[in-house]
């Protein structure tokens, strides 16, 4: 196979190596980084299981090619805690929208999550106090089939106030397992 | 892996790109944001040579204002820089009303104005609503055999692009480079509704409308388009010839609702059957029809 030589940081850390032109970037996320977090369902745009940022903009990994990153920035759901190398986080190690999914019970499943975080994650920088209507026009591009997405909006709600440092939305002591 | 094997180009200029179309043999595809063309890939619905990566080519990314008013709209623009775009809201407002409504955010980040007109898909947003802005195409190649040497291009009215659903008068060696948008005028107004069943769907029906009133406040020229109403995007220009040189009150307008809905050829599908997407027709011509007037009543000088 004609492998391509790529170039791309991808969070935070510069990565080189050759792949083959018709490899998905999500597969390429998953598969030959073993970044797991990007989680592919649809595989043709539909789901938002798969979204990652490119260049700061969430788009869908499944309907790029790996080839297409080189010279470009990519973030995974990874990327929004860089200091946890594998294992599981402590509540304080989360990043404000995570920590605000987890206070606000925004998951079941879960699969939908990691998407979800990238988009919202680019939303807040741009909107950063959003309307409920705002928020719910930013996760329509994301299907969950568990949560009937009403935590998810509170959820996006006080990550907004907690990446704004608004004492009001302190986290909950982690009562957890 | 999902999609077959291909070779893959990357060009950063567009005369590169035209080089390695036109030795392509028919067998190489552009791809631009690859929101439609990867997916089809992904299933394996088809399988080109090459892939002509369009994205790393600056030329063809480009939002320019023109002497008249109007836009110049290079192929890869994103379809998110229509939103962001502040002299598209000036000078052609009717894309930056239309543009959210086409899929998700992080398809438009990607998915470019080019690409959707070249995709010709009969549900798209853009191809309706440059077709009522009377937007023109411009098209290059590299020369064939007996042809002399430089860049060969011609320049098409939208309209003449379309010859089927998902068919277009593009050539395999051919680029779709840039898009002309001529300038709202004064007197002129621009109105845009679609019904989906969710955000981000295709629309069952799309309509857009663009009214131009003389001082006297008769209708100087109107245009009309429907989305996903036939087999391609498509004019109703019995609906525009209804309204004129008339004065465009609520009843000619209806008229002209009922004239689009009589000349639209919808197809039925899981979500509407073909009198639904009629009476769809027919209703959401005349809303953007009354905004549109409506709009163009405050800009009549
Ligand atoms: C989940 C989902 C929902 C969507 N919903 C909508 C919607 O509601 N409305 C809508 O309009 N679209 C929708 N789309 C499609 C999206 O808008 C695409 O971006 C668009 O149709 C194609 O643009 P592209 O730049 O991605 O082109 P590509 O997918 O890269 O290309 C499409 C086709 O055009 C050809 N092509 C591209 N550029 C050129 C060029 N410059 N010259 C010649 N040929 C060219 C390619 O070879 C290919 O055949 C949706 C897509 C997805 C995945
Ligand atoms: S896997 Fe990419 S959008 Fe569903
Ligand atoms: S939590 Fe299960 S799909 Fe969203």
């Amino acid at each position: 196979m004609n492998e391509v030589p790529v170039t791309a940081r991808i969070n935070g850390e510069e990565w080189s190596g050759r792949v083959e032109p018709r490899l998905l970037l999500s597969d390429f996320l998953r598969g030959t980084l073993g970044l797991t977090g990007t989680h592919v369902g649809c595989e043709h745009g539909v789901c938002g299981a798969c979204t990652v940022r490119f260049d700061g903009d969430p788009v869908r990994a499944c309907l790029m090619f790996a080839v297409q990153i080189d010279g470009h920035v990519v973030e995974t759901v990874e990327g929004l805690t860089p200091d946890i190398e594998g294992g599981v986080a402590a509540a304080s190690d989360l990043h404000p929208i995570q920590r605000a999914f987890h206070e606000a019970h925004a998951l079941q499943c879960g699969f939908c999550t990691p998407g979800i975080l990238m988009t919202i994650a680019a939303f807040l920088e741009t909107t950063p106090d959003p309307s409920e209507a705002e928020i719910r026009s930013a996760l329509a591009g994301h299907l969950c089939r568990c949560t009937g997405y009403h935590n998810i909006v509170i959820a996006v709600r006080r990550a907004a106030d907690l990446s704004r440092g608004d004492p009001t939305a302190v986290a909950d002591e982690d009562t957890g397992p | 892996m999902k999609p077959a094997p291909f070779e893959y180009a990357a060009p950063t200029t567009l005369d590169e790109a035209l080089s390695v179309l036109s030795r392509g043999d028919g067998d190489a595809r552009p791809l631009a944001g690859g929101q439609s063309l990867v997916p089809m890939l992904n299933f394996r619905l088809g399988g080109p040579a090459t892939l002509v990566d369009l994205n790393a080519i600056e030329e063809l990314a480009f939002i320019e204002p023109t002497a008249d008013g109007g836009l110049r709209i290079g192929a890869m623009t994103r379809q998110v820089a229509l939103e962001r775009d502040p002299s598209v809201r000036r000078a052609a407002p009717l894309l930056a009303e239309a543009a959210p409504s086409i899929a998700h955010a992080q398809i438009r980040t990607r998915g470019t104005v080019g690409g959707s007109l070249a995709h010709a898909d009969p549900a798209a947003e853009l191809p309706a609503v440059l077709l009522a802005l009377g937007a023109r195409v411009r098209i290059a190649r590299r020369p064939r055999d007996g042809e002399s040497d430089g860049r060969v291009e011609r320049s098409l009215p939208l309209e003449d692009l379309y010859l089927g659903p998902f068919f277009t008068a593009l050539e395999p060696d051919e680029l779709l480079v840039e898009i002309a948008v001529p300038g709202l005028r004064p007197g002129e107004g621009t109105a845009f509704e679609e019904l989906a069943r969710r955000s981000g769907d295709y629309a069952i029906v799309g309509a857009a409308a663009r009214v131009w009133l003389r001082a006297d406040g008769a209708c100087e020229e109107a245009a009309v388009s429907l989305i996903n109403a036939g087999p391609t995007p498509c004019l109703l220009e019995d609906a525009a010839a209804t309204l004129r040189g008339v004065s465009p009150t609520p009843e000619r307008i209806e008229e002209a609702a009922v004239a689009a809905a009589e000349a639209c050829e919808p197809a039925a599908d899981m979500h509407g059957s073909e009198a639904y997407r009629r009476h769809l027709a027919r209703l959401l011509t005349t809303r953007v029809l009354l905004r549109a007037v409506g709009r163009a009543r405050e800009r009549v000088a």
